[in-house]
C-alpha cells in the first residue's frame, strides 16, 4: 500500500538532496493524462493540417487560447478551495462593453479604464467570496446570481446593443505582438502575457504558503480551520484571483474578438471544465496550475480539431458537456480505486 | 421471578472490523417483561452488539435466536418486522416532519392513491395515549419544536408502533435533565410491565441499578458475566468491567524537580455543556483527564483551543490572561491540539507529510512566539526525525501512512509551531500496540522539555500510567482529582458518580 519500503532518516537524507525537477514531477504526475491528451490532440490537429507546426500559426493559435488558459487558472484557485466560480463568463461580457462603453474609442482613456477593470475584477471577486464565506451561500448559486447581474447590469447599461468602440491601444493585448521576430515572425502580446500569468499563478499555488493555505482549505475544512488556517479568507483571495483573471481574459478576447453583448458566453463552463480535464477535483484538495493550463489548451485544441474536421459549432457546447461528465467520472473512478 | 424462555437469546457472538476484533464470543439474553442492562467501558463493544442485535451489522460468528428460532437480519428493517426495535443515542427522526409523519415513515396508511393523514395522526394519537403523552405532544408538531425528551418519546412510540417485543435503548438518558430521566424510567417500567424485554445500555450505575432485574458486564469486547442486580454492589460491578492488566509499560513519570510553573490556568470555565471548569496545568507534567463519554472531556479541549470558547470564566497563560476565541488566536498563543479523529480533524489526507507538519506553521506566518522559525526543509527534516516518523518521503501522502505515523506527522505539526502547551484527546486511540509505546514515550519527552500536557483519554490504564495527575469529568465539570497511579476502580467510581466528589483540584 505505502510505496515503497517504508524508510527512515535515510530517507530524509535523500530527500534533501532529490532535484526539484523530481518533486515537481510528483506534484503534478496526479494529472499526467492530460499532457498525453493534448499531445495526441495536438498531433491529429498536425496530420489535418501540416500548415499547424509551422512557428507562426501555432503562435497563433497560442494566442486565441491565451484567454480560456488564464481563465482556467484563475479558476484552479477557486476549485481547489473547494468552490466554483461561474460567474467569469459574464464578467468577460462585462469587461468587454464595459471598456468599450467607457473608452468610446478615445486613447488617452485607456489606462485608467483598465485601472478601472481591475478594480472592477476585485469587487466581483471579493463579493463571491465574502458572501460565499460569510453569508454561506453555497457559492454555485453565488456564482451564478453574479453571473445574472452582471448580464442584467450589461443589458441595462448598453440598452440592448453595446455602445462605444475599444481604442486601438487598448486592442493591440489580443491582437497583436512584436513584430519581425525571427522565426517566429510575431510574438504575440497575449502569449507574453499568457506566459506572465502562468508563471505567478505556479508560484502563487505551488510555492506560497497562501497556496498551501489553498489546498488544506479545499482538502479538509475542518483540519485546515483547526491548524489556524483562516478558511474564509483564502477562500475569498480565491474568488478574488479569479475575477482577477477574468478580466485579463476580456481585456484580451476585446482585442481580438471585438465588442459583443456575448463576448464572454460559455467562458465559465470552458474554464471550469478545462480545470477538471486538468485532473483537480471538483470539491477541492487537489489540483495542479499546468495541468489547469494544460487542460484549457487541450480544450482550445479540441474545438480546433472540430472545426477541422467540419463538424458545425454547436457540436462544440455538446462535446464540451460530454468531457466535463466523463472527466469527472474518469476522476471518481480512479478515486474509487485507490 | 425469571422463570419464563428467554425472548431473546444470542449466543457466541463475534464482529471483527478490518480483522480488529470488536466482540468474541459475546452471550447475551433477555426474557419478556425484564429491563436488562448491558454496561462496560467505552469500546467495551456494548454498541456493536446492538447493532448486531438490530440487524445494521451481520455477525462474523454466533447466533441470535428469537422465542427459541434461528434468526439472521441483514437489514434492520428485516429485524424490526420480528419486534426488535432500537433507539439509538442520536435520534433517527426528520426534524422537518410531524410526530405522525415521523412514526410511518415509509409505511404510511393509505387511502388509493394518497396518504390517509386522518388515520396517520388517529393511530400517533392512540401509541402517545398509551405512553401517557397525549397531552403534552400533539402528533401534528414538528419534531423540531419538541425537547429531547420528547423526541425520545417520540422513538419509543415508533419502536412500540412496529409492535416490538424487544426495545433496546442506547445511553437514553445521555442528553436527559434529572426530571426528565424520571418520566423516563416510568415509561421504561411502563413497556417492562406490559411484557417487553427492555434491553438498557448504559455506563451510569446508578440508573442500572435503579431500573435493571440483570446486569451483563462487557469488557475488551467480551462477555465478563451475568448477575443479578439485587446480588452485587456497586463496587463489584466496577472491578468486572475494568480489573485488566496493563499492555505494556509506560515511561518514568515527572519526577517533582521536573515539574515547572502553572502554564494554563482556567478558571471558572463555562460552555453549553461545561459548568465549574477549573485547571491548571504545570510546565513539564502530563494531566490525564478521564471519563465516559459525553462527560464533557473534548468540549474541555475545544474551548480551550477557541473551537468553542468558554463563554464563561477565565483563561491564563503563564500568569497572564488571555482571551482565546479561535484555533488561530490559541496557536499564536502556543497552544497545539491533537484531535481524537486525526482523518477528520487533524489531517489533509490527500496532502504530504511535508505540507500537512508545517499547515499550522504556515497559515499563523512568522509572528509566532518562540524566535526563530522552522520554516525551512532542514526544520521538516528535523521534525520528522524528532518524531520517529516512518515514511516513505516527505511528499508521500499521509493518508498512505499507517494510524500511528499520521498521529506522528499530528504532533510534529504542532512542533512546527513550537507549541508549549499540547492537549492530546485520545492520543493512541487506533494505533497499534507497538506504536501506542513510540507515542507515549514522545509525550513523555515532550513533557520533560517543558511542554505542558493534557491529555484526555477513555483508556484506563493509559490515564493511570501516564499521567503526573488525573482529573475526572462527570456530567461537564471535573468531578474530582486523583493522584499519579490511582487505580482504575477509583476514577471509574468518580466518572460513574458512585462516589461523591472527593477533593477539590
Amino acid at each position: 500500500m505505502s510505496a515503497g519500503s517504508p524508510s527512515t532518516a535515510a530517507g530524509f537524507e535523500q530527500e534533501l538532496t532529490r532535484p526539484w525537477r523530481e518533486r515537481a514531477w510528483r506534484q503534478t504526475r496526479g494529472a499526467a493524462p492530460i499532457f498525453a491528451i493534448l499531445l495526441s490532440l495536438l498531433v491529429w490537429i498536425a496530420i489535418r493540417n501540416p500548415n499547424f507546426t509551422d512557428p507562426p500559426v501555432f503562435l497563433a493559435f497560442l494566442k486565441r487560447a491565451a484567454p480560456l488558459m488564464i481563465l482556467a487558472a484563475g479558476q484552479l484557485f477557486v476549485i481547489i478551495s473547494g468552490e466554483f466560480d461561474l460567474s467569469v463568463g459574464a464578467l468577460i461580457t462585462a469587461v468587454v462593453v464595459a471598456a468599450a462603453g467607457l473608452t468610446e474609442g478615445d486613447p488617452g482613456r485607456t489606462w485608467w479604464v483598465i485601472a478601472l477593470l481591475f478594480g472592477l475584477g476585485a469587487v466581483v471577486g471579493l463579493l463571491n467570496g465574502l458572501i460565499t464565506t460569510r453569508l454561506r451561500v453555497p457559492s454555485f448559486i453565488t456564482t451564478l446570481g453574479m453571473l445574472l447581474v452582471l448580464q442584467g447590469a450589461v443589458l441595462f447599461w448598453s440598452g440592448g446593443a453595446p455602445r462605444g468602440s475599444l481604442p486601438e491601444n487598448f486592442r493591440i493585448f489580443g491582437r497583436f505582438g512584436f513584430e519581425s521576430v525571427p522565426v517566429i515572425e510575431q510574438l504575440p502580446y497575449s502569449v507574453i502575457i499568457l506566459a506572465f500569468v502562468g508563471i505567478v499563478a505556479i508560484l502563487l499555488l505551488h510555492r506560497t504558503t497562501f497556496g498551501k493555505q489553498l489546498f488544506a482549505a479545499g482538502g479538509n475544512r475542518r483540519a485546515a480551520t483547526l491548524s489556524g488556517v483562516d478558511v474564509p479568507l483564502v477562500r475569498t483571495i480565491g474568488f478574488v484571483l479569479s475575477a482577477t483573471s477574468a478580466v485579463i481574459a476580456g481585456i484580451l478576447v476585446g482585442g481580438f474578438a471585438g465588442i459583443s453583448q456575448d463576448a464572454g458566453a460559455g467562458y465559465e463552463f470552458q474554464a471550469i471544465s478545462a480545470v477538471v480535464l486538468g485532473g483537480a477535483a471538483l470539491g477541492g484538495g487537489s489540483g495542479a496550475m499546468v495541468a489547469a493550463m494544460a487542460g484549457a489548451l487541450s480544450l482550445e485544441a479540441l474545438f480546433t480539431l472540430l472545426n477541422l474536421l467540419g463538424l458545425p459549432k454547436p457540436s462544440r457546447d455538446a462535446v464540451q458537456g460530454l468531457i466535463i461528465i466523463g472527466a469527472v467520472a474518469f476522476a471518481a473512478y480512479r478515486l474509487r480505486r485507490t | 421471578m425469571i422463570s419464563a424462555p428467554p425472548i431473546l437469546q444470542m449466543r457466541g457472538i463475534t464482529k471483527r472490523f478490518f480483522s480488529v476484533p470488536v466482540l468474541e464470543n459475546v452471550d447475551l439474553d433477555a426474557t419478556a417483561g425484564e429491563v436488562h442492562a448491558v454496561v462496560g467501558e467505552n469500546g467495551a463493544g456494548k454498541s456493536t452488539l446492538m447493532k448486531i442485535l438490530a440487524g445494521a451489522h451481520q455477525p462474523d460468528a454466533g447466533s441470535i435466536l428469537l422465542d427459541g428460532e434461528e434468526v439472521r437480519f441483514s437489514h434492520p428493517r428485516e429485524a424490526q418486522a420480528r419486534g426488535v426495535s432500537i433507539i439509538y443515542q442520536e435520534f433517527n427522526l426528520l426534524p422537518e416532519r410531524t410526530v405522525a409523519q415521523n412514526i410511518f415513515l415509509g409505511r404510511e396508511p393509505m387511502r388509493g392513491p394518497v396518504v390517509d393523514a386522518g388515520a396517520m395522526e388517529e393511530a400517533t394519537a392512540m401509541l402517545l395515549t398509551d405512553l401517557g403523552v397525549e397531552h403534552s405532544i400533539s402528533p401534528r408538531a414538528p419534531i423540531r419544536e419538541l425537547s429531547v425528551a420528547q423526541q425520545q418519546t417520540v422513538e419509543i412510540a415508533k419502536a412500540l408502533s412496529f409492535e416490538a417485543s424487544i426495545l433496546v435503548m442506547d445511553e437514553p438518558t445521555a442528553a436527559l435533565s434529572p426530571h426528565e430521566v424520571e418520566a423516563l424510567f416510568a415509561r421504561v417500567r411502563l413497556l417492562q410491565s406490559r411484557g417487553l424485554a427492555v434491553i438498557y445500555i448504559s455506563h451510569r450505575l446508578k440508573e442500572v441499578f435503579d431500573l435493571a432485574g440483570r446486569i451483563t458486564v462487557l469488557k475488551d469486547g467480551r462477555t465478563v458475566g451475568t448477575v443479578a442486580s439485587d446480588a452485587v454492589r456497586p463496587g463489584e460491578l466496577v472491578r468486572m468491567m475494568v480489573g485488566r492488566e496493563l499492555d505494556h509499560l509506560f515511561p518514568p513519570r515527572a519526577a517533582p524537580a521536573e515539574i515547572g510553573a502553572v502554564r494554563l490556568r482556567v478558571q471558572g470555565g463555562a460552555g453549553d455543556r461545561l459548568h465549574g471548569i477549573d485547571l491548571d496545568v504545570r510546565a513539564g507534567e502530563i494531566v490525564g483527564i478521564a471519563g465516559l463519554a459525553g462527560a464533557g472531556r473534548t468540549e474541555v479541549a475545544r474551548a480551550i483551543f477557541g473551537v468553542e470558547p468558554f463563554t464563561a470564566g477565565v483563561v491564563a497563560l503563564d500568569g497572564k490572561p488571555v482571551r482565546i476565541r479561535s484555533p488561530r488566536q490559541a496557536i499564536r498563543a502556543g497552544i497545539g491540539f491533537l484531535t481524537e479523529d486525526r482523518k477528520r480533524e487533524g489531517l489533509v489526507l490527500p496532502q504530504s507529510v511535508r505540507d500537512n507538519a508545517l499547515l499550522a506553521f504556515r497559515s499563523i506566518g512568522r509572528r509566532q512566539s518562540g524566535g526563530e522559525a522552522a520554516s525551512s526543509r532542514r526544520s521538516v527534516v528535523d521534525l520528522a526525525r524528532l518524531v520517529e516518523l516512518r515514511a516513505a518521503s516527505l511528499e508521500q501522502e499521509v493518508r498512505y501512512l499507517s494510524g500511528g505515523n499520521q498521529q506522528k506527522v499530528v504532533l510534529a505539526k504542532w512542533l512546527a509551531t513550537r507549541a508549549r502547551i499540547l492537549i492530546f484527546d485520545e492520543p493512541t486511540r487506533g494505533i497499534d500496540v507497538g506504536a501506542k509505546a513510540g507515542i507515549h514515550e514522545l509525550m513523555r519527552e515532550l513533557a520533560r522539555s517543558g511542554v505542558a500536557v493534557v491529555m484526555i483519554s477513555s483508556e484506563l490504564p493509559e490515564v493511570i500510567g501516564m499521567s503526573d495527575r488525573i482529573l475526572v469529568m462527570r456530567d461537564g465539570t471535573f468531578a474530582g482529582e486523583l493522584a499519579a497511579g490511582a487505580s482504575e476502580a477509583e476514577i471509574m467510581l468518580l466518572a460513574t458518580g458512585e462516589m461523591e466528589t472527593v477533593s477539590a483540584a
